[in-house]
């Protein structure tokens, strides 16, 4: 029996049926990730030693019939930007290529209590700031389905380990589709929670008005499950949400598939979002709509005139908010510092410029100048005000609606190199994506067929902390196409 | 027509929360550098601010004394720039929405009174401190990064670098009354800068504004003031104006120097904290803060001297300062004697607290003792030079004043057959004097008189010793 096949949920079963071991369990994830000598390069740093003894444990308590955590004994990956005690944390940066934190982010903790054993750090563009791993100082990953491509980004490294068996669940954060977008790349599920759902203390912002620390599983079910043991109100992050209503769906999914999750539900599909729209991806999506409509949702197409700026403004504030949050980088406290400096301005110039990577850079000088009042600030102040329309204009929708749809990325995995060259091309990869972002909406990309061999994810976007909402189509889709509606 | 000075204050303000602004770590100073530090005050990755509400109520107190409207809804903004101290590379503070609007402090000068408004009052973080070691390394304490500030600037209304100092006393009197502050310039609790500029009264020019930085006493503000407003009246004079920079005081060698000149200010890129969600401050929780203030100082000065019956002096040296003004009261209490425990306080407590710069809590001297002394000297006991030593002996000691006056044997010596074998005595050893005295020299009494106490160990009743020299010198 391959155990990295198998689901959280099966994993869980056969754990607590003392059918295996959660030592058994790791080790063959391990085993997965040595083995694919392919150069999936998915992790940056593994956690072999303390896992095993983690795992340890958890048979321990297995043994002794003690009360597990909802994770407990399952192998899961977290994206290198999420702060680990004791554990390297690079965010994918030579500034951060020794940093070994003195403390655990919120999330991580919630991970240790609920049992579960932290396989490895996996691979990100720098700083998060990419569509593809490219950008990661240790080299980009590749995408399991085809190794020629990208696994997406910046969380790419966890979706693929997800996608290739070599975890069961990991975390990812997502900005403006970080998660989602590699999630429809490899063909697993992704969710993006909303924003305050998940505590953001100790996850290394990139824009933190848009960071939320996301989840990967291989279908709809495990990914709720690792949301499930993340979410809650957090007092270390004021942003933090301090009551959610109808949040989560804790019950198990076992795998029947309930016909009812989309009866009635009401979704509206932006015809911002289809504009330009490659004609096969169109065709899947309504493959998809047809699917949805035959499991009792109804479908029309909507307008949400605001979205048409949606990837302007993501970029004017997210950029802004990059150039302020990068600048504790300095070379002084942590982290990389020049070896050659005269004096204080150029031990921070030095170190920036030697520590971090192009795209980086190329966002703090955007975004500097964005802030600047000799600059551009006026642009900044603008995208603020656009994003109140693009949370107005969602806000009208999800009176009528409960779920806006679209495909999650206007185009399936891309070759490597094929736009790494050329900035703009990449930014303009999270178009479907950021909106949800900047309104603070939840969203989940499930897997949705192949275009040309490669897969392809459908968006659903719910509303603010309407977790329940998105979580309930997901699994409706991924039921009817199992059963071949 | 002349030449007017026009002086604006910015004075820090560390609060004395027990936490620090953003995080759990004590706000406490002193103590071994980078002790009181955590993720968050010290920048790590993924840090986050948690906002102290003491420190909210601490500015809002703070707004209330200083006679400014808080606001309702208030925001924490990001100030962008590079320094080895900043852990963040940038400073949470305020900039469009600050936590108090307008305000002011009002100023007593030969019978007038004067008010320095204020234009705001916002909160920010500390940074961390720099300390150059002999070896010429630059180490960093981040103790201090991230304890709450607040940063009160005046309207340019001040037009003496003197009345800048009163400004200054007055301020850190009120701070310190309502107990949100240290207010130690020396701990550096209380910084301040001074922006100034000369308007000549005649032509209508102005120079441009002088920021001066480092300094570290009122003195120190005053003096630098002097010496700006002198250097900008003779560049005026001499048909020339003053640079836009900042300068830094100098104070051994009594001079500003120059820093750097505006051009080159950094541009801050304010914007707003997402971090932090605006902070909206319920109207009754203010009402609520209004009514648990403590009496402020001029209120207090108003009450004393109507209680008291105290000159309009007294009660502003007695109520400058809270711990004295409660002191005050508690002794008065015990002995009900006002204007007595006002001389004794004026006089030789102040003195003494002044001259080993002590806090009143922090000597032996307590308001029963103080009571206790004065009812002796007041009843005769003891006389009132004795009293001045037996309260040097509290000081020193901390025994109660019966005690000391019984184990040093100080009861005033007001029997009379004893003072006579005194006077007596000293009579038959200054003949020269007797003569004196006889030749109409009155000045000899006072002699005798002193002859008398040195023996009687400063111990004899000196109105009767007086009354008994002259009766016996009646009699030779």
């Amino acid at each position: 029996m391959d155990l990295t096949k198998l689901s959280a949920f099966e994993m869980k079963e056969k754990l607590h049926k003392k059918e295996i071991t959660s030592r058994e369990l790791i080790e063959a994830h391990f085993k997965m990730i040595e083995d694919r000598d392919d150069g999936l390069n998915a992790f940056i740093t593994l956690n072999k030693e303390e896992a095993l003894k983690a795992a340890d444990r958890v048979d321990e308590k297995i043994k002794n019939g003690e009360r597990l955590g909802l994770l407990a004994g399952l192998p899961i990956g977290l994206k290198d930007n999420i702060i680990t005690k004791d554990l390297r944390t690079t965010c994918g940066s030579k500034m951060l290529e020794n940093f070994i934190p003195p403390y655990n982010a919120s999330v991580v903790d919630r991970i240790v209590e609920a049992d579960g054993i932290i396989i490895g750090k996996t691979n990100m563009d720098e700083f998060a700031m990419g569509s593809s791993t490219e950008t990661s100082y240790f080299g980009p990953s590749k995408n399991p389905i085809d190794l020629e491509r990208v696994p997406g980004g910046s969380s790419g490294g966890s979706a693929a380990a997800v996608a290739a068996g070599q975890v069961a669940l990991s975390l990812g954060t997502d900005t403006g589709g970080s998660v989602r977008q590699p999630a429809s790349f490899t063909g697993i599920v992704g969710i993006k929670p909303s924003y305050g759902i998940v505590s953001r203390y100790g996850v290394v912002p990139m824009a933190n008005t848009l960071d939320q620390v996301g989840v990967f599983g291989r279908d709809v079910s495990d990914a709720v499950l690792m949301m499930a043991s993340i979410t809650g109100y957090d007092e270390k992050d004021s942003t933090s949400f301090n009551n959610p209503e109808g949040t989560i769906i804790f019950s198990s999914f076992g795998g029947d598939i309930d016909e009812d999750y989309l009866k009635g539900m009401k979704i509206g599909v932006p015809v911002e979002y289809l504009k330009d729209l490659d004609q096969k991806i169109r065709e899947k999506m309504d493959e998809n709509i047809e699917i949805l409509r035959k499991l009792g949702a109804e479908v029309e197409e909507i307008s949400l005139p605001s979205l048409e700026y949606s990837l302007a403004t993501y970029q004017a504030i997210s950029s802004a908010e990059i150039s302020s949050n990068m600048a504790r980088f300095d070379g002084l406290r942590y982290g990389y510092r020049a070896e050659e400096y005269e004096d204080l301005d150029e031990l921070f110039t030095r170190s920036r410029s030697q520590g971090l990577g192009d795209e980086v850079k190329r966002r703090i000088m955007i975004g500097t100048h964005l802030l600047s009042s000799g600059g551009q600030k006026e642009i900044y102040e603008r995208a603020l005000k656009t994003r109140t329309l693009i949370i107005q204009d969602f806000h009208r929708a999800f009176e009528k609606y409960d779920l806006i749809l679209s495909p999650t990325t206007s185009e399936v995995a891309f070759k490597f190199g094929e736009k790494s060259q050329d900035p703009v091309a990449m930014h303009r990869s999270g178009s479907l994506s950021v909106g949800a972002n900047l309104a603070g909406l939840c969203a989940i990309s499930v897997p949705a067929g192949n275009v040309e061999g490669l897969p392809i994810g459908m968006q659903f976007i719910g509303d603010r902390y309407k977790e329940a909402n998105i979580i309930k189509a997901g699994l409706g889709l991924e039921g009817g196409r199992k059963i071949g509606l | 027509m002349g030449y007017k000075t026009i002086i604006g204050l910015e004075i820090h303000v560390e609060l004395s929360t027990k936490s620090k602004m953003f995080c759990g770590c004590k706000n406490k100073f002193g103590k071994e550098a980078n002790t009181h530090c955590c993720p968050v005050c010290l920048g790590l990755p993924g840090g986050l601010p948690v906002v102290n509400r003491q420190a909210i109520e601490y500015a809002i107190k703070a707004g209330i004394a200083l006679n400014s409207e808080i606001m309702k809804n208030t925001r924490m903004d990001r100030k962008n720039y590079f320094y080895s101290d900043l852990s963040k590379g940038y400073q949470i503070s305020q900039d469009e929405n600050p936590i108090c609007q307008g305000g002011y402090i009002e100023l007593e000068e030969d019978g007038k009174t004067k008010k320095i408004h204020l234009e705001r009052i916002h909160i920010e973080e500390d940074t961390g401190k720099q300390i150059h070691t002999d070896s010429g390394d630059t180490l960093i304490d981040y103790n201090r990064a991230g304890v709450p500030l607040i940063e009160i600037v005046t309207e340019p209304e001040i037009n003496e670098p003197e009345e800048a100092r009163m400004f200054l006393e007055k301020l850190r009197d009120t701070l310190k009354y309502i107990e949100v502050s240290d207010v130690k310039m020396e701990e550096g609790s209380l910084r301040c800068d001074v922006n100034i500029n000369v308007l000549d009264e005649n032509t209508g020019k102005r120079t441009n504004i002088t920021e001066i930085k480092n300094l570290n006493s009122f003195s120190a503000a005053v003096r630098a003031s002097e010496f700006e407003e002198k250097r900008h009246i003779e560049l005026l004079k001499k048909g020339e104006d003053t640079e836009k920079e900042t300068r830094r005081w100098d104070d051994v060698e009594n001079q500003t120097l120059s820093m750097r000149t505006k051009g080159e200010a950094s541009d801050y890129r304010f914007a707003a904290d997402g971090d932090i969600s605006d902070i909206d401050v319920d109207r009754e929780w203010i009402e609520e803060i209004r009514r648990n203030m403590p009496e402020l100082p001029d209120a207090k000065k108003e009450r004393f001297m109507e209680t008291y019956k105290l000159s309009s002096y007294d009660a502003e040296v007695l109520t400058a300062a809270r711990d004295i003004a409660d002191f005050y009261e508690e002794t008065v209490k015990y002995n009900g004697e006002a204007n007595l425990v006002s001389n004794w306080m004026m006089g030789d407590v102040l003195r003494r607290l002044n001259q080993d710069d002590l806090a009143i809590e922090d000597t032996h001297l307590t308001a029963k003792y103080l009571a206790d002394l004065i009812n002796l000297v007041k009843d005769k006991k003891i006389n009132n030079n004795t009293g001045k030593k037996v309260l040097r002996d509290i000081f020193e000691t901390g025994k109660d004043p019966e005690t000391i006056v019984e184990e040093k044997g100080l009861i005033q010596i007001s029997d009379q057959g004893e003072l006579e074998a005194m006077v007596s005595q000293v009579l038959d050893d200054n003949p020269q004097s007797i003569e004196d005295y006889k030749n109409g020299k009155d000045r000899a009494v006072g002699f005798l008189v002193g002859q008398t106490m040195k023996a009687s160990r400063g111990k004899a009743n000196p109105q009767l010793v007086n009354k008994l020299i002259v009766e016996m010198l009646e009699k030779r």
